[in-house]
């Protein structure tokens, strides 16, 4: 009982491989998808964070916090479908966590948040550095 | 040594030199081709999936109403965008793609509609400024290894015209006319038109199976307008890299008679060379046995 899932960015493949559940963050709020999801096709939220939990995690999903049985990216934006126990991620910029060069991550976000106007509203960079950064198990 | 065979032997280096040069290139394109050709693959998941959104989105919700696909009234300017490498060397490629393009040109203006050259790669961007023909954009540098980033800034150009009103500088329809990679020795140049998209009533089966019905998150409005922007993009990207690969497999064969046709030529001088050669010798020969002769009379006559 697995999902396959496909984490692709427009020049290559991220990661693929199966998946006990794919958690993914829409403007709406978080979505699970397990086995026999109906098809959905939305919109990722910018800057957000996608958790694949591999098929040993157990029920509850916090076995997860250890981050052992879990793999977590962050992604610039984009979206997802889920059709036939396939969940296909399509991000415009994508990273996984294990991958994040943290104070490059960091110098962005800083960086870009000393762009931004003081009171506005965060910018799609400011929210990707920071769910880079997030994705690699920091605070930010 | 005799001017001749002098002038001979210089050609032969010549010739020898840009034999070596043009084989060079030759292994350097047939390299390249395979990491192109890979580039080419790798794109393609994101590709298909993309097109497989866009297919259900727009099967979903019937009649779309969106900018992206709405057919204009009556057209009178359209934008082209025109692939084409930032180097030479590479036989007649960009030659044919100008060549399409300009084909192109005279077919809308035909139908009174005015192009607007939007050009990639340094060798269509000089070949227009020769001309003295304005382009409304121009990108070079990144021909034989393009970045998603290259397309997404030719996107926002394309579509930033594209939204404008015609009146005031914008276009009405987007072509793009690019070199198709068919085979190492095969590339066809292509025109298709991006913009605005054709919907096509089909009771075909669509490539992968019959369409899911999805649920769309926030709306269907919501994802097709999110989407069709990154459709563009990616259809970008993709004539992009497929040109690319062209682009290095039209160098490779360009460079592979280059150098054929300088072994033929370095075969048929030094034939020349060796004749000459040959003439010079056989002229020694009978000016020393005739100067023997001569000499022998001078003493058998003064005897």
């Amino acid at each position: 009982m697995t999902l396959h899932v496909e984490l692709v960015v427009p020049d290559r493949e991220i990661w693929s491989g199966s998946a006990r559940m794919v958690i993914a963050k829409t403007h709406d709020g978080d979505i699970g998808v397990l086995q026999s999801h109906p098809p959905v096709l939305g919109l990722l939220a910018e800057g957000s964070l996608v958790r694949i939990l591999d098929p040993d995690a157990d029920d509850s999903g916090e076995a997860a916090a250890d981050g052992e049985n879990e793999l977590v990216a962050a992604v610039s934006g984009g979206f997802f479908s889920v059709a036939d126990d396939r969940v296909s991620i399509l991000a415009r910029d994508a990273e996984l966590g294990g991958e994040v060069d943290k104070s490059a991550a960091r110098a962005e976000l800083e960086a870009a948040s000393a762009d931004a106007p003081a009171g506005g509203e965060e910018s799609a960079e400011v929210r990707y550095a920071r769910a880079r950064l997030r994705a690699a198990g920091e605070q930010a | 040594m005799g001017a001749q065979l002098r002038l001979v032997r210089r050609r032969i280096r010549s010739v020898q030199s840009t034999a070596k040069i043009t084989r060079a290139q030759e292994l350097i394109a047939s390299s390249r081709i395979i990491k192109a050709q890979q580039r080419v693959r790798a794109a393609g998941p994101y590709a298909r999936e993309i097109i497989r959104a866009v297919e259900a989105v727009v099967s979903r919700s019937g009649q779309v109403q969106h900018p992206l696909t709405k057919e204009p009234v009556k057209p009178t300017r359209a934008a082209v965008l025109i692939l084409t490498s930032d180097r030479g060397f590479c036989g007649g490629y960009n030659a044919n793609v100008l060549r399409e393009a300009q084909g192109l040109r005279e077919l809308l203006a035909g139908r009174g509609v005015e192009a607007v050259p939007f050009v990639v790669g340094r060798k269509g961007i000089v070949w227009h400024r020769f001309r003295e023909r304005e382009m409304a954009g121009e990108w070079g540098g990144f021909s034989d290894t393009p970045l998603h980033e290259n397309a997404a800034e030719i996107t926002a150009a394309l579509l930033e015209a594209y939204e404008r009103p015609s009146g005031e500088g914008g276009v009405d329809e987007i072509y793009l006319v690019h070199t198709e990679f068919v085979s190492m020795l095969t590339q066809r140049p292509a025109v298709s038109r991006i913009l605005p998209l054709e919907i096509e009533e089909t009771t075909a089966e669509p490539s992968g199976g019959p369409i899911p019905i999805y649920e769309f998150e926030p709306s269907p409005e919501a994802v097709l307008d999110a989407l069709l922007p990154w459709y563009v993009e990616t259809r970008l990207y993709q004539a992009l890299l497929d040109s690319a690969a062209a682009e290095i497999a039209a160098r490779r064969r360009a460079m592979k008679s280059a150098t054929d046709n300088a072994n033929d030529l370095l075969d048929q001088l030094t034939r020349e060379a060796n004749k000459a050669r040959q003439a010079e010798i056989t002229q020694e020969i009978s000016e020393i046995v005739g100067g023997a002769n001569a000499l022998a009379e001078t003493i058998a006559g003064s005897k």
